[in-house]
């Protein structure tokens, strides 16, 4: 296969990788995420409808005369179903889901709520500062795990390529206005993991060739070891992409958020593993002593 | 690399076919009862509700420290030490006053290891109250609060009662197998499989369901001893006596009945002995007098009493359903709750979005798996077949594991699992790629293929166990649906390494060695 010379973009890309940082944490402080009830508390309603042609602006009405604050509706996959949010939940009245299905029927007809979910404040504040720990924990125990396994260097360039793959993600999401549940924790947690392991593929063969040609500059070298690994990079982002789609197509409405952050991260973790990881071996002058003085020690 | 002893290959195929058999328990019927394994559906796949209660601690507390405060009194007045002033500040601090020149006797008699009044717990060195003094001209302002571990205790103890109630109140209403957990010491999970309407078990776990019988007094006022109290249908108010006849703690049963003569639902209750002894007595000197029945500070009905009651049953009358008074029995048989419970989290999920989830995690994965299988064979011909062979049975693995360890699939789990299987491959095409690179130098086929296996190995093992942190993680921190992702992606990395290391590389070694004399093998 031909060579690529990847290195020779790493500034343009580098350039660009700052300013799309730079735009999604502008976003993140600024505009914010959208979160969903699981962190910011309320009540969600998945409603399927008897007739298809029930209009959103009949259901948003009825709800916005039963007093429960601030109200969304949103047509979600078929055309009868909808998802309601509002802010309130009420822990003390067991009758609450009931009264508003009620009032609902009364107004549109029969209704089905095939989802209810109802998340107090104290529990959402909980959900959300755990999943910050998880994330951070996260991004630690890798920064760990590859300082053990390889140098420091490494694991800098490592932990600043899944740092960028994370926060673009979450920049998309809020530039979006895409929600932010519990699911996309998980989805930000395993694209942590998966960056990772691409990142540590060109890593291990960067390595092996730091030992195997001494004389050849860092800068040409991770452009070997890029393409050497280049083959397998583009399988594996194409057969998990494959899998995501059709999670993303087929999987339901449910998973479509998951899968979509799933997919932004494998994206963003296959640039990152190659022009945020290897960059940074290169700023940081890796040469074939650094590692040969990992080996003494 | 390449060799496997017999043994090796019996054990690997012995132990693929013992966990597929496994999986493919879940799909047909087998004849035995000991390998009649299923995996268990989460409450987003099969529908049901999940339920988080939070006890609300604060009457405990007052309680207790009610409690405290007279057995402090009692406890001084023994031990001739005059004690004044004795209060509960802020709900949570009992407060007296001593003389100055007792004060120190005080101190040493609520300090000591061996204080009867204030236990020492050897094992976490502490007292069940913490106690501070001030000095107040001649006197000693004493206050004691709960120390951290006393409030543990207290947490735990009214924990422990709460969901022995709430496990009766589940249970009586027979939804099937209910999950009831405690969650740190104030919290108890509830999971009812099945149950897509909670109104009814959450308005049976909402109430404390303490229930009293006490006088109506004559006065209109409010006064000392006695409360104002409203009905329960809210129209009238009555003014009782705090004074408690009778309590449900006496109660040894309740059912839903119909009163020939009224007509009215009613229930009857049965007393234990205690209980019908005390109820005549007090029935006895109250003929005339009107008896309230109150429920969690509400009046159910106040009826007159006619005659004593002196055979240890009685009917409560009142505004009742039929329903209203099935329920009302069932609280009354299941006992009082130490404390009111506070829902705060629910999710419920129809069965029939359960249904529509499985469908479409099931149509999913089979694309998904169709998509990656015709690609890998696109991409390496035979070893593409190979790899998918080793893709299949991780599929079997992985979901004989779930059966074996009865773990619980939700629709996140079958996600991971999808991933896995797009993820799963990467492992072979890290070995395909070496051993494509390897061949370039090494024309003895053998010895290419086994350097390409060697040499990938570390990165194969890096590469997955950072996936597996990420999983690990989200095992811990994660709850319900998303718990299950994790452990499908993690048993998913585990399986894949397996099917890899000892399916694959089976078959490919065997292929190799048959075919070593080939060009252009890979």
């Amino acid at each position: 296969m031909k060579t690529i010379q990847f290195n020779k973009l790493y500034k343009q890309f580098n350039i660009t990788s700052v300013i799309l940082i730079l735009v999604s944490l502008f976003l993140l402080l600024f505009k914010g995420l959208n979160y969903g009830v699981d962190f910011k508390g309320g009540t969600l309603i998945e409603i399927r409808t008897n007739q298809s042609n029930s209009k959103i602006s009949l259901i948003r009405d009825s709800f916005n005369q039963m007093n429960l604050g601030d109200v969304s509706v949103k047509s979600f996959g078929n055309k009868t179903d909808y998802i309601v949010k509002f802010e309130k939940q009420n822990s003390n009245d067991p009758e609450f889901i009931e009264n508003i299905k009620q009032k609902l029927s009364n107004s549109i007809g029969d209704v089905d709520f095939r989802r209810v979910e109802n998340v107090g404040p104290k529990v959402s504040a909980e959900l959300l500062r755990s999943g910050i720990i998880a994330i951070g924990l996260s991004l630690a125990a890798m920064l760990l795990y590859i300082w053990i396994r390889f140098e420091w260097q490494f694991s800098l360039g490592a932990i600043l390529a899944l740092f960028h793959d994370v926060i673009l993600t979450l920049g998309i999401f809020s530039l979006f206005s895409l929600e932010i549940n519990l699911s996309i924790v998980a989805a930000v947690l395993t694209i942590v993991g998966y960056s990772m392991n691409d990142t540590v593929v060109i890593f291990d063969r960067v390595r092996e060739n730091l030992k195997k040609y001494a004389d050849i500059k860092i800068f040409d070298l991770t452009n070997i070891s890029i393409n050497e690994t280049l083959s397998r990079t583009i399988i594996t982002s194409i057969t998990t992409l494959l899998a995501l789609l059709s999670i993303y197509l087929f999987g339901g409405e449910i998973l479509k958020g998951f899968s979509l952050a799933m997919i932004l991260g494998v994206i963003f973790g296959t640039y990152s593993s190659i022009y945020i990881a290897n960059p940074i071996l290169v700023l940081l002058k890796v040469s074939q002593r650094t590692i040969i003085k990992e080996e003494k020690d | 690399m390449l060799y496997f002893s017999k043994l090796r290959v019996i054990s690997v195929l012995i132990f693929t076919l013992v966990i597929s058999y496994f999986a493919l328990s879940n799909f047909l019927k087998f004849d035995d009862d000991y390998f009649a394994k299923n995996i268990k559906l989460g409450l987003d796949l099969q529908g049901g509700s999940y339920l988080l209660l939070e006890i609300d601690n604060s009457p405990v507390i007052i309680q207790k420290l009610q409690n405290k405060l007279s057995s402090l009194k009692k406890f001084f007045k023994e031990k001739n030490i005059r004690s004044t002033n004795f209060k509960i500040i802020d709900d949570r601090k009992i407060s007296f006053v001593v003389d100055e020149t007792t004060s120190d006797e005080v101190l040493s008699l609520l300090n000591s290891k061996e204080s009867e009044i204030n236990p020492y717990f050897q094992r976490f060195k502490t007292h069940e109250f913490d106690v501070e003094e001030t000095k107040v001209w001649s006197s000693s302002n004493i206050t004691l609060q709960f120390s951290d571990y006393g409030l543990v205790l207290l947490k735990n103890s009214s924990l422990d009662q709460a969901i022995e109630i709430v496990r009766r109140r589940v249970d009586e209403v027979g939804t099937n197998e209910p999950n009831i957990l405690k969650r740190g010491n104030d919290r108890i999970l509830v999971e009812l499989p099945g149950l897509d309407d909670p109104a009814r078990i959450k308005t049976l776990l909402g109430k404390t369901a303490n229930l009293t019988f006490r006088f109506v007094t004559q006065s209109t006022e409010e006064s000392f001893g006695t409360e104002k109290l409203k009905f329960e249908d809210g129209s009238e108010e009555a003014i009782v006596s705090k004074r408690i006849i009778l309590s449900g703690d006496n109660l040894v049963d309740a059912k839903p009945s119909m009163d020939t003569q009224s007509n009215q639902t009613v229930v009857n209750f049965t007393l234990d002995r205690v209980g019908s002894k005390k109820f005549g007595k007090a029935t006895s000197n109250g003929v005339g007098k009107r008896l309230a029945i109150i429920l969690d500070g509400t009046i159910i009905s106040a009826p007159n009493v006619v005659e004593p009651i002196i055979g240890g049953s009685g009917q409560i009358s009142g505004d009742f359903t039929f329903q209203s008074a099935t329920d009302l029995a069932l609280l009354l048989r299941s006992g009082a709750l130490p404390a009111p419970l506070n829902i705060i989290e629910e999710r419920t999920v129809g069965p029939d979005l359960g249904q529509d989830s499985i469908e479409a995690g099931i149509f999913s994965l089979i694309i998904g798996f169709v998509l990656v299988v015709l690609f890998m064979i696109y991409k390496y011909r035979i070893f593409g077949v190979i790899a998918n062979l080793a893709l299949i049975s991780n599929l079997f693995l992985l979901l004989g594991i779930l059966t074996l360890f009865e773990a619980t699939l939700t629709l996140p789990g079958i996600a991971g699992i999808i991933l896995t299987v797009g993820m799963a491959v990467d492992a072979n095409v890290l070995i395909f790629e070496r051993i494509k690179e390897e061949v370039k130098n090494e024309k003895n086929y053998i010895i290419a293929f086994d350097s390409g296996y060697t040499k990938s190995r570390t990165t194969i093992l890096d590469a997955n166990i950072t996936t597996l942190i990420a999983a690990f993680i989200l095992f811990f921190m994660g709850s319900g649906p998303i718990k299950g992702f994790s452990v499908t992606l993690g048993i998913g990395i585990l399986t894949t390494l397996f099917s890899v290391y000892f399916i694959a590389r089976l078959f490919t070694a065997f292929f190799v060695i048959k075919n070593k004399n080939k060009e252009n093998l890979i």
